[in-house]
Order: structure tokens, then C-alpha cells, then sequence
């Protein structure tokens, strides 16, 4: 079955290597997508903080377009998949948002039927592919590489059928079944403060500090991540969040870049060089034999 | 009863309608004195009225006045549901010597004045309902209640304070009782817990002198280590049969010396302790706790490498000596019984916490639920008393989160009423055993009971920090150097207006009640309902709760619905009583709505046999005829309508009654 | 040492304020809301706030609307859903925060070069121009109207961007960009139709 692919904006900016590697995992899996034409913004959570009713038309474009020759979408940015998701939702339960999507569609020739299903890379490899098909094809086993998975929230709350909302676990199953170790993390669905950052500085600085450091005390080697925003966050102000309690240098990554390491991708589509934290050192460390 | 039919057939046929205001409940909506008007205008109705409380004493001498002087042979009485006074105007043609069962109701409150608005159309919809009934009213027959005898002996299911409290008031009575448990002991959970509130007695002290009345009671016949496995029959005339456990043990010989426990080969036990909740660990050869009833050892099979292998020792047989009590070869047993009547006392179990991630239950260690802790507390616990972690630290500090599992859309939406007080009992007594700081995390503190505000009152005085505020968290993230190595509970104290993180040493998890993880198959054994929650479904929840919809079985105690230990032994006293007042009667009316079969109609094709929920239908294989046993037949109609060739009738429903009524609707005035 | 009166009348309240928050989508709950304070507990922003999300609540029923819509809590959820998911009462707190947050960009009531607004009306603007995002250009016009400083302090980071190639510069557009103008004007006018 060919799935849609709706990579959304994020993807193509500051999330590049989130792409490369998870189109080089789905490669290296026959799993087989199709990026949905043309497909526009899904408004993430801040053109829904603007005027909802029009960021569900927004994201119902993509739906409708992705529809009419898919039944799965798979939308691997945390804040699409959220929007993507609760739009559905929303038009079920709310009959006048129904008739106002409905009919925005319908001025630019589209139709939504509520036929198409939202999921996340990680659901797509855990439930369709399985982790011990991917075990099998293991080329570049981890050796214990001790990682903290970090969810974030968009993609376990509210939304998450595919995994505990209270301590999901299917990012460690399949880096597991690569070889990796996952370390104790308790603030695995806690809040990055997405925007905060740079909105309200020193309460996004706050956040990230704590991830960071539990992360560390944790004795975990590298973040795993699934959002473009969480990510760097967590990669870009390592140095402002540990000047005020302890130095930390902790590499952040998409757990698809080291899916994609173990499964043997070429080292030019794992993007390992596009992250502000050297990893390199750490691999070398565990014996991991990146290209 | 003094009785005249007075009927040969419709020509003969006298109704008297009376139609009752109900006060305005039913006169409000209804215009009565029309209804009366056009109910006198029917045809074979020769009296007709209008009353304000038909249900009264002179209601109802109307009624039986009138049967004197119109020579009435039916009536029709439009009132209220016939679930209120069916039974008191029935009662009052069988003092006017009518038979019972010629009178029909009709629902014109429930049915109409209180569900429509529209006075005309009300009116207009009791018409035509009292015209079916005064067209169906003429095919009554007469029929007769059968009485049967009512069985003394009396059933409990369950040997918690509950049952034991019920069994107890039956045996004194004189009554022969059978309480069946399952597990090798009684005294459920008020045997586990340390102290009781709100005086803090020790649950032990009181409990035990009724375990062992129990015990040595002669109208009492204890069956513990077994089960309820099959109930048929029907109120006053149960047969129930009970599966008896292995216990690898001859009751009559053990006399609960437990030598065999110390010579067993296991040098230490090896198996979670069920009673200790797996905080500690026992033998394959085992006495639940110090003081069981009955006192006598269970061998475990899944455990006993006597059982796995067949090459043990055996060294419990040595200890036992010329005792002779151990026999690996046991099986399990049966006994039927014949009762009268039959009180549930399943109880409840604890909420488990696995289902609330972010309480931390079996990811952080030292996580505990209250029944856990209750054992740590107990003298006779796992830790002889001492509240110590797992790693055998004394805590320095504890947080008790109330409402785990209760109160909740995401687990259970009910509230479990004990744990506010359970609550302030563990703050009181973990306080007293360690001197640690107590936090009790809540979000109402609801005392309700006698004693139960006083007792929050002296907690207050004992320096626990009340937080109100319902826990977020339970992490071993630690933001402040204080708390490095703890548990940190993070909740916003509502009552101060700002979130707090307070690290502990020790979380008390105040789990919820709920319904026994079976209790659907036991209610579907005794036949009776549960509610949506799945608790028992009593009859009322303001007048009958006791009682359930299936005459002669009972409730009582936390099986049907959270409740404290004062609560459950009043219950059980009340399921008790009502047992008694059943039994005491010696004799119990039956329903007459029961089917049966017009034999020369009856082609023997089966098809209503399996369709009887009670089992009523037999196969006479000689006449190759179905036979229902009128006795146990509810008279529920499914073998009625089911029947091909309609041979089955009901009485009080069968076909042209039916009909008539319909037709009676159907027709315009 | 400054004392202030903070006794609140009836004529305090604001009864059309609390009549839209039961009534906008989400807020069909508002009134079983026990002030249990879960939701304040679970949000990792409510220790920076001046009203808890649980005071929100009851602010906003209550109908208090000149302390909810002034108050920090809204600009700073980042609509995690971790108030929503644990609520013991269903109550759909995010959504809650979401209506806010509307209306008070709506009603303007936040400070001068406020980043939160500016990001948000930068944002749809861009998604309505162009249907995409360019996360670059989206940056720059944010803080060249809210603080020019603050630009330049990212400067370093922006050339780490530019140098991993995580940074186009070239702007991301969609093929049927009236196809986006046509939405927009869609849902204005069935909004209007339907006065939702």
C-alpha cells in the first residue's frame, strides 16, 4: 500500500535531516509514500491560536488532496500530525465546523470524506512494518547505545492511539530492536516550550535546561526526538541552558536518523552532519560504524 | 379467599372504571372527570368514577362498595404504574370477593401526565388507553397464586465482615446457614488492615471473636477454599451446588499445629504472599495468616514440587506424623444444597494503580498502595510492623495521594467513600510508627460518618500538612538539590493558589473500590443485575437495598457498592432480617403469569426448550410432548412467542387478551 | 506598604464573557470543573503564571473577564494537552486556552511589540501569501518588529543554520496559492451566515 506523505513546512528548514532519514529508512523498509501535491501549511499551533475555524479549512485542504488517491497519510511533524488529527475530529463532533470546512473545499473544487486515516512514522513502523522486521534487517547494530527518548507532547497527547499517552514506548521498541538502550527518562512527554524560546526566553531556556540535564543525569548518550522544533531546542541553546547550573553536551537526533544508520543508509542521506552537536564522538565511542 | 367469578362469558360482563386524580400529578395533565365520562359510556361498563387518591383507604372501599352493590365482576383502575398498587387494588377485589386477577391497570401518570405537556392530546391518549383496557379486561380469567414452602436454610457467598456478620445473625436465629468462601479463610479484607477508623481499634481484636463464633457455630457450616458453581430453582426452593477445593488437607485431622510449614523443604518461601500482597514471600505449604478460620494449612500445587516432579521429600507427612492431615492425592469435591434464600457478600477489590501512570506504581519502588502499606503496619505484616522502604530505611518524609482511581473520567467516575478516612488512619498511624513528615494530598476530605469529622479534627492537631490539590505527578526528576534521591510529588496547592513540588521519601497510593474483577459471572450465577459501574444492583437505591430484582437472593456489604465497615455490617444485619422475614413466612406466593403448553396442539419439535432462561421446559418423551414446570417458570413469554405453532399459552397474556387490547388502541372513538 | 480593595461585586462580573466560554466549542464542560487543580499540576508552564490554569477556569465562568484575558497564563500555554488528557472531569482546558488566547488578540489586550501576537498575525500571513511556511524569513519579520536586538543575538545561530543546510532562504510557495484566498474568503462568509 502507498501511503501519502505530508511533510509539512518544518521538514524542508531546520528539520532537513528529519526528512532525509526517514525517506532513507522508509527505502531501506519497501515502505512505499507519495508526497501529496501541492499540499499547503497546516497552521500548527499558531495559526490555531489566530482564527481556528479557518485553520481547520487550512488543514482540511490537505486532507481532501491526500484523499482522493490515498486511505493513510503519514505525517511525521509532531504539530501536523496534532492539526491533522484534531481537525478530523473536529469536523466529526461539530456539525457547524463540518458545513464551514465542507464548503471551503467545495469553493476550490475539493471534497473531504472523512476516508483517510492520520499516522505517524512511528506507528507505521511499529504496527505495519514491526520491529523485528527491522531487527532482521539491522546492518549497523547500535551496541548499546544509551538513549533518552524524548515524545514531547503533540504526538502522545491528545491524540496518540498507538501508544500509552502515559508512557509511550514505541520509539524504544524500535531503537531496541537496532541495539540501542533506552535509559530512564522521566520527562519523556513533558513540554520542550515549543515557541517559548523565543518568545518568553527565560521560560523556554527553563525547559530545556530540565530535559537536558535529566537527560544527562540519566547517563543517557543521545536525545531521541520526533518534532523539528523539539529538536532544536534541545541542540541550539546547550550552552545558554547549562551556563546557569552544569555544562551539558548532549547530541539531539531524529530517531530516524539512527533507524537509518542501523539499517545501513548511505551516510549522505542520514544528515548526521546537520546537527549543531557533534555525535560522531559518541559513536566512535560505542564501536558504531558510521560511514 | 372467599371468592366469586361470576362470568359465563362477555354478555355477562360488569366493569367498574375508576380513574384517580393523584392529586394534580395525574389531574394537572388529564382531565379526569372526562375520562370518567367517556369510560361510563363504554360498553359493559356500569359504574364509572373519579377519585382523588384511589389508593386510599376509602379509595379502595369505593372499589369494594361498589362490587357489592353493581354486582361488578371486573374492574379497571387508571392510575399510577402498576409496579405502586397493583397488589393494593387486587388486594381489595379479593376483599370484595372478586378473584384478584380480573382487574387491569392503566399507567396514565408515568405514561402520560408525566411525560406530555398537551392536556388535550393527554387526554385523548388516555382514552384510548383505558379503552384497550376496559375491551381486554373481559377476557380476564381467574386465576390462582400458588404457594410453596419456603426452604429455612439460608446461603452466604462470601466470608468478609459482611458475611460473617450475616451467617452469624441467621445461626442465632436458629437458622441452618452454609457460608461458602473462596479463599482458604474468612474475614476478606478487614483481616488485612492494621487499625480501623475512626476509634482505631485494632481490626484484628474485633474481628477475630466473630470469625471464630463462625467458626464453632453449630448452625453454621463453614465451606472456605470453595466456590459457588451452579444455582438453579427459585425463591424458597434453591439447589445450589458448591465445588470444594483441594487443600491437599484432611479437615477433620489438621489441627493447624503448622509443623509442616517449618519442616517443609523450601528452607525459606519462595512465593509471593497473596494475603501480604507479594511483599513478602511464602511456602508452598501455608497458613494465609496467624489467625485463620478454619486453622488449617493449604497446600499450594502450582508451587509444591510434590505436584511438579512427584520426587519430594515430603517432609511435611514426617512432621505431620500420626496426625496423618496431608493428602496429596485430595480432589476436589461437590455438595449439593437446598436453601431458601441467598445473601451475596462478594465484597470488593482494590483499584490497581498500573492503570494511573503518573502515579509512578511499579516504576518507582517506593510507591505503595494504602492496602500495601496497611500491611507494613500490621504487627503481623511482612515487616513485623516496621513501615521501612525497600531498601529498609525508615522514611523520613511520606506523601498520601487520595482519589487514585476514583473521582476520575479517565478510570473510575465514582467516588469510594472510605478512602478520605483511610486516608487520615494511615497519616495518623505512618506518623506514629516512623515520626516521619506526612503530606495527605486531597481534593474534598469527606468525613461523613460518626466520629469521622471529630477524627479529622485530631488529625489536624497531629501536624500532618493537608495539600488540596489532586497529584499531577510522581517523578524521580529532581529540580532542587533537596530533591536529589526522593520522590517528588508535584500538585498545585489550590487552598495556597501555587504549584508546589515536595519530595518524599515514600508515596501512599489511597487506591479506589471497585467491583470484583468476576462479579459479572457471579451475578450472572445467582441471576441478578448489576448496575452500569458494576456493582450489584440492589431494588431501590433508597428503599430496598438489600434486595435485589430476583426474589430470595440479597446483598450486602462493599459488593454492592463502596462502603465502610459500620455500613457493611448493617447491611448485612438488613440482608439478614429481610432473609428472615422470607423464611419466617414458611410459605411464599408465586406469580401466576406462567406458561403452558396446550398439549393436543404441541407437535414436539423442541423449539422452546432451549429458549427458557430458567429451564421450565421439559421434553415428555412418551407423549412427545413439551412439559413446563409451572413452578419454575417466571413467565417471562419467550416460549410463547417463540412457539411455531403457537401452542404455548401465558396466563394474564395470552393471544385474544392481547389482541382485544390492541384493537381497543387502534380503534378511533 | 500599598493596600488595595480586591472584594469583587456582582456588577465585577461579566455575563456575556462567561456565556461564550460555556458556549465555545470545548467549554460545554466549564461547569463541572471541581478546582481540583490537576491540570495547574500537570502544566509545566504553571509555575510562571499569575493564574493557574485551574483559576482560569473559575475565572472564566465566573465571568471575570478583565483578569482572564489580562492575565500571563494565556501567552504562555503551549497547548502541550497535558491539562486535557489527565482532567478527572473531561474538561477541555487546551481548547479553553485556545478560545482565550483568540480573544484576546481579537480585543488586543497585550503590550506594545509583544512577540506572541506578532508571531501569530506574521505566521497566518505568510500561510495566507505564500501556503507555506519559510521558517527563515518568518523569523526575521518577527523580530525586526518586536526587538532588532535580540535578531542580531541570533545571528550565530542563524549562520549554524545556514552552514547545515537547514536554512533555505529561498521562499516556499505553493502552486495554487488562490486556492488559499479562496478558502479564507469561504470561511469568513459561512462564519458570517452561520454567526459562529
Amino acid at each position: 500500500m502507498k501511503y501519502a506523505y505530508y511533510p509539512g513546512c518544518s521538514l524542508r528548514g531546520t528539520g532537513r535531516a528529519y526528512e532525509e532519514s526517514l525517506l532513507a529508512v522508509f527505502r531501506a523498509l519497501d515502505v512505499e509514500i507519495e508526497e501529496i501535491e501541492d499540499w499547503n501549511c497546516c497552521g500548527a499551533t499558531t495559526y490555531m491560536s489566530v482564527d481556528e475555524l479557518t485553520s481547520y479549512a487550512l488543514a482540511g485542504r490537505n486532507l481532501a488532496l491526500a484523499e482522493q488517491k490515498h486511505s493513510e497519510i503519514i505525517a511525521p511533524c509532531a504539530a501536523c500530525y496534532l492539526v491533522l488529527n484534531k481537525t478530523q475530529h473536529y469536523i466529526r463532533d461539530y456539525p457547524d465546523i463540518r458545513t464551514v470546512v465542507n464548503r471551503a473545499l467545495d469553493t476550490i473544487g475539493l471534497k473531504y470524506c472523512d476516508k483517510v486515516r492520520v499516522r505517524h512514522p512511528l506507528d507505521v513502523l511499529l504496527n505495519d512494518v514491526k520491529p523485528e522486521t527491522i531487527a532482521a534487517k539491522v546492518k549497523v547494530p547500535l551496541n548499546g547505545l544509551k538513549i533518552a527518548p524524548y515524545y514531547g507532547c503533540q504526538i502522545v497527547r491528545p491524540y496518540s492511539t498507538f501508544d500509552d499517552q502515559g508512557n509511550p514506548t514505541s520509539m524504544e521498541r524500535l531503537l531496541e530492536a537496532c541495539g540501542a538502550k533506552s535509559v530512564h527518562y522521566p520527562l519523556k512527554t513533558t513540554c520542550c516550550g515549543g515557541s517559548q524560546k523565543g518568545t518568553l526566553p527565560e521560560v523556554g531556556l527553563d525547559l530545556i535546561h530540565y530535559l537536558l540535564s535529566e537527560a544527562q543525569r540519566n547517563g543517557a548518550e543521545v536525545i531521541t526526538t520526533v518534532c523539528p522544533l523539539c529538536q532544536f531546542n534541545l541542540e541550539s541553546f546547550q550552552k545558554e541552558a547549562g551556563d546557569r547550573h552544569h555544562p551539558t553536551t548532549m547530541p539531539v537526533l531524529y530517531f530516524s536518523q539512527l533507524l537509518a544508520l542501523a539499517l545501513g543508509a548511505p551516510a549522505d542521506t542520514i544528515g548526521l552532519q546537520r546537527g549543531f552537536v557533534p555525535i560522531k564522538p559518541v559513536f566512535a565511542n560505542k564501536e558504531i560504524a558510521y560511514a | 379467599m372467599p371468592e366469586t367469578s361470576g362470568f359465563s362469558g362477555p354478555e355477562a360482563v360488569r366493569v367498574g372504571f375508576y380513574v384517580c386524580h393523584c392529586g394534580t400529578n395525574i389531574a394537572g395533565t388529564v382531565d379526569v372527570k372526562a375520562l370518567a365520562e367517556y369510560a361510563g359510556r363504554l360498553p359493559r361498563v356500569a359504574v364509572s368514577r373519579d377519585y382523588k387518591y384511589m389508593c386510599s383507604d376509602p379509595g379502595q372501599a369505593l372499589i369494594e362498595q361498589d362490587i357489592a352493590d353493581h354486582k361488578l365482576n371486573r374492574v379497571v383502575v387508571a392510575s399510577c404504574s402498576p409496579l405502586l398498587h397493583e397488589a393494593t387494588f387486587r388486594r381489595a377485589l379479593g376483599r370484595a370477593g372478586l378473584n384478584p386477577f380480573l382487574l387491569q391497570m392503566v399507567n396514565i401518570r408515568e405514561h402520560v401526565s408525566w411525560v406530555h405537556l398537551d392536556k388535550k392530546a393527554a387526554t385523548e391518549k388516555a382514552q384510548d388507553l383505558v379503552r384497550a383496557a376496559v375491551q381486554r379486561v373481559a377476557l380476564h380469567k381467574p386465576l390462582q397464586k400458588r404457594r410453596v414452602d419456603i426452604n429455612p436454610s439460608v446461603l452466604v457467598v462470601g466470608g468478609g465482615i459482611a458475611g460473617i456478620h450475616a451467617a452469624l445473625t441467621l445461626a442465632d436465629a436458629g437458622k441452618q446457614v452454609y457460608l461458602v468462601e473462596r479463599e482458604p479463610t474468612i474475614g476478606g479484607h478487614m483481616a488485612m488492615f492494621d487499625k480501623t477508623f475512626p476509634t482505631l481499634d485494632c481490626a484484628a481484636c474485633i474481628l477475630t471473636p466473630k470469625m471464630t463464633a463462625v467458626g464453632s457455630h453449630p448452625n453454621i457450616k463453614l465451606w472456605t477454599y470453595s466456590e459457588v458453581v451452579k444455582v438453579d430453582g427459585y425463591v424458597g426452593n434453591y439447589k445450589v451446588q458448591v465445588k470444594h477445593k483441594p487443600r491437599y488437607v484432611i479437615d477433620e485431622l489438621c489441627i493447624g499445629c503448622q509443623e509442616c510449614i517449618t519442616a517443609c523443604v523450601y528452607k525459606e518461601g519462595k512465593t509471593p504472599d497473596e494475603f501480604n500482597l507479594g511483599l513478602s514471600k511464602r511456602k508452598p505449604v501455608y497458613l494465609p495468616f496467624p489467625q485463620a478460620v478454619p486453622q488449617k494449612v493449604v497446600i499450594d500445587r502450582e508451587t509444591c514440587i510434590e505436584f511438579k516432579s512427584g520426587k519430594c521429600k515430603k517432609t511435611c507427612i514426617e512432621a505431620c506424623g500420626d496426625r496423618l492431615a496431608i493428602d496429596f492425592k485430595q480432589k476436589e469435591t461437590f455438595d449439593e444444597i437446598e436453601i431458601g434464600a441467598i445473601i451475596l457478600a462478594t465484597g470488593f477489590k482494590t483499584f490497581d494503580p498500573e492503570r494511573s501512570p503518573n502515579c509512578g506504581y511499579g516504576r518507582y519502588q517506593n510507591v505503595y498502595t494504602s492496602l500495601e502499606v496497611e500491611r507494613l503496619i500490621n504487627a503481623s505484616g511482612p515487616t513485623a510492623g516496621e513501615v521501612i522502604l525497600r531498601d529498609g530505611k525508615k522514611p523520613e518524609s511520606v506523601g498520601i495521594i487520595h482519589c487514585i482511581g476514583s473521582r476520575d473520567a479517565n478510570t473510575n467516575r465514582w467516588c469510594s467513600k472510605v478512602c478520605c478516612m483511610y486516608s487520615l488512619k494511615l497519616a495518623h498511624l505512618i506518623k506514629e510508627h516512623t515520626g516521619a513528615h506526612v503530606y495527605n494530598f486531597y481534593i474534598d476530605m469527606r468525613t461523613p460518618g460518626k466520629g469521622y469529622e471529630e477524627f479529622y479534627d485530631r488529625l489536624l492537631d497531629e501536624g500532618v500538612h493537608f495539600v488540596r490539590g489532586r497529584v499531577a505527578d510522581v517523578s524521580d526528576w529532581a529540580v532542587h538539590p533537596s530533591e536529589v534521591g526522593k520522590l517528588v510529588i508535584r500538585a498545585e496547592d489550590t487552598l495556597a493558589g501555587f504549584v508546589r513540588r515536595i519530595p518524599v521519601d515514600m508515596v501512599v497510593l489511597s487506591v479506589g473500590l471497585e467491583p470484583q474483577a468476576d462479579a459479572q459471572d457471579v451475578r450472572r450465577l445467582f441471576n441478578i443485575s448489576c448496575a452500569a459501574e458494576g456493582w450489584f444492583l440492589e431494588r431501590h437505591p433508597k428503599l430496598a437495598p438489600v434486595s435485589t430484582f430476583t426474589e430470595g437472593v440479597f446483598i450486602a456489604g462493599a459488593c454492592q457498592g463502596p462502603k465502610d465497615i459500620p455500613e457493611s455490617v448493617a447491611q448485612a444485619g438488613a440482608a439478614a432480617a429481610e432473609a428472615l422475614a422470607l423464611i419466617d413466612a414458611k410459605s411464599v406466593e408465586l406469580e401466576p403469569y406462567t406458561a403452558s403448553i396446550l398439549e393436543e396442539e404441541c407437535s414436539g419439535c423442541k423449539s422452546c426448550i432451549p429458549l427458557c432462561p430458567y429451564q421450565a421446559i421439559a421434553f415428555v418423551d412418551e407423549k412427545k410432548k413439551a412439559y413446563i414446570n409451572e413452578v419454575l417458570c417466571k413467565g417471562c413469554g419467550t416460549c410463547v412467542a417463540g412457539c411455531p405453532s403457537g401452542s404455548i399459552k401465558q396466563n394474564f397474556f395470552e393471544d385474544e387478551e392481547i389482541f382485544e387490547e390492541i384493537e381497543g388502541v387502534l380503534t378511533y372513538a | 506598604m500599598e493596600l488595595k480593595r480586591t472584594i469583587k461585586f456582582e456588577a465585577d462580573r461579566d455575563p456575556e464573557f462567561a456565556r461564550w466560554i460555556s458556549h465555545t466549542v470545548g467549554g460545554e464542560r466549564i461547569r463541572h470543573c471541581l478546582q481540583c487543580g490537576l491540570c495547574s499540576g500537570k502544566c509545566p508552564l504553571s509555575l510562571y503564571m499569575d493564574y493557574t490554569p485551574r483559576r482560569l477556569m473559575h475565572l472564566s465562568r465566573e465571568g471575570f473577564k478583565e483578569e482572564v484575558l489580562g492575565s500571563s497564563s494565556i501567552w504562555l500555554c503551549t497547548a502541550c494537552y497535558a491539562c486535557m488528557v489527565n482532567c478527572p472531569k473531561s474538561i477541555n482546558v487546551t481548547h479553553l486556552l485556545y478560545a482565550l488566547k483568540q480573544r484576546a488578540i481579537e480585543e488586543k489586550r497585550y503590550p506594545r511589540g509583544f512577540a506572541i501576537p506578532v508571531m501569530a498575525r506574521q505566521f497566518s500571513d505568510m500561510v495566507r501569501g505564500s501556503g507555506r511556511i519559510t521558517e527563515s524569513w518568518l523569523i526575521v519579520k518577527v523580530f525586526l518588529r518586536t526587538s532588532i536586538w535580540r535578531l542580531m543575538g541570533m545571528s550565530g545561530l542563524g549562520l549554524k543554520l545556514l552552514r547545515t543546510g537547514r536554512m533555505p532562504l529561498m521562499r516556499d510557495r505553493i502552486e495554487r496559492r488562490a486556492d488559499v484566498q479562496k478558502l479564507l474568503d469561504s470561511v469568513a462568509a459561512t462564519r458570517k451566515e452561520l454567526a459562529i
